[in-house]
């Protein structure tokens, strides 16, 4: 196998996962398109872990894995005391904060 | 460029016809995850992303990572996504302003991104081959776990109870 194949791969998912982040109006969407590009990291680690030879990528892989799934669970209960307060998750509306 | 040395003696063919059927499934199922007019599809799309990365990481000899992926992403978090999108959504099927006003602004960025990291990784990692190790003992992982990682392994099963009690707290309806 070539480095090249799994780190193009990552690059291109990573790619689509922030085209995600900036298209995506609606918040569970934008979740997903994380997701995506946690996921590229991840192939990263582990194409970087059998290159080298050496198995911290993939320590480091579940690493991420774990703090992905944390991540999932507050931001979903997140989305969903906004859900609750306004009856919409666009993004685009929550713009209190602008200055 | 990288089409020529597929033809080389110290590559696997047949692990390369795998990565890249795989991996066109996954470019073409993460493009639909973005593209998708129907939420659900969007998730449904996405399984095959997560399932498509757990075959790389065993093409790459990672098999607990594999079974990590599977059981953690496709078994919890899509639950989890699916769940979100029950308690959030009304209708189910097609929904109009999925999308931002300004998302075409995402395309260019997107491509840019991808020239720019497909220059770097081509630049730098052109013509090394990764080596066929077979798979990795998961004693090998534990041990990692269980000595040098001791204290960051720590750090995230907090990080995990903190992340529960806080979603807990967070949707509870009072």
């Amino acid at each position: 196998m070539l480095a090249v194949n799994f780190l193009l791969l990552a690059a291109a998912l990573f790619s689509i996962g922030v085209y995600g982040v900036i298209a995506r109006r609606n918040a569970v969407m934008v979740l997903m398109s994380i997701e995506l590009i946690l996921n590229a990291v991840t192939l990263n680690l582990v194409a970087f872990a059998l290159m080298n030879g050496a198995i911290d990528g993939q320590v480091f892989a579940l690493f991420v894995i774990a703090i992905a799934a944390a991540e999932v669970g507050v931001g979903l209960a997140m989305v969903l005391m906004i859900y609750r307060n306004r009856k919409s998750i666009a993004l685009d509306e929550l713009s209190e904060m602008k200055g | 460029m990288s089409a020529l040395i597929l033809a080389a003696d110290d590559i696997n063919v047949a692990q390369n016809v795998a990565f890249g059927i795989i991996a066109a499934m996954m470019i073409f199922a993460a493009l639909s995850v973005v593209t998708s007019k129907n939420v659900v599809h969007a998730a449904l799309w996405l399984v095959m992303v997560l399932s498509g990365v757990a075959a790389q990481y065993i093409l790459a000899s990672a098999e607990f990572v594999a079974a990590s992926q599977i059981l953690v992403y496709i078994g919890a978090v899509m639950v989890l996504f699916l769940f979100g999108i029950m308690l959030t959504r009304a209708q189910i099927g097609k929904e109009a302003g999925l999308n931002n006003k300004g998302w075409a602004l995402g395309i260019p960025v997107g491509l840019l991104m991808f020239g720019l990291l497909a220059w770097v990784i081509l630049d730098a990692f052109d013509d090394q081959v990764l080596p066929d190790r077979g798979a990795t003992p998961t004693v090998l992982l534990s041990d990692q776990f269980l000595s040098i990682y001791l204290v960051p392994f720590i750090a995230v099963s907090f990080v995990l109870l903190a992340a529960a009690i806080g979603a807990i707290v967070l949707a509870r309806k009072d």
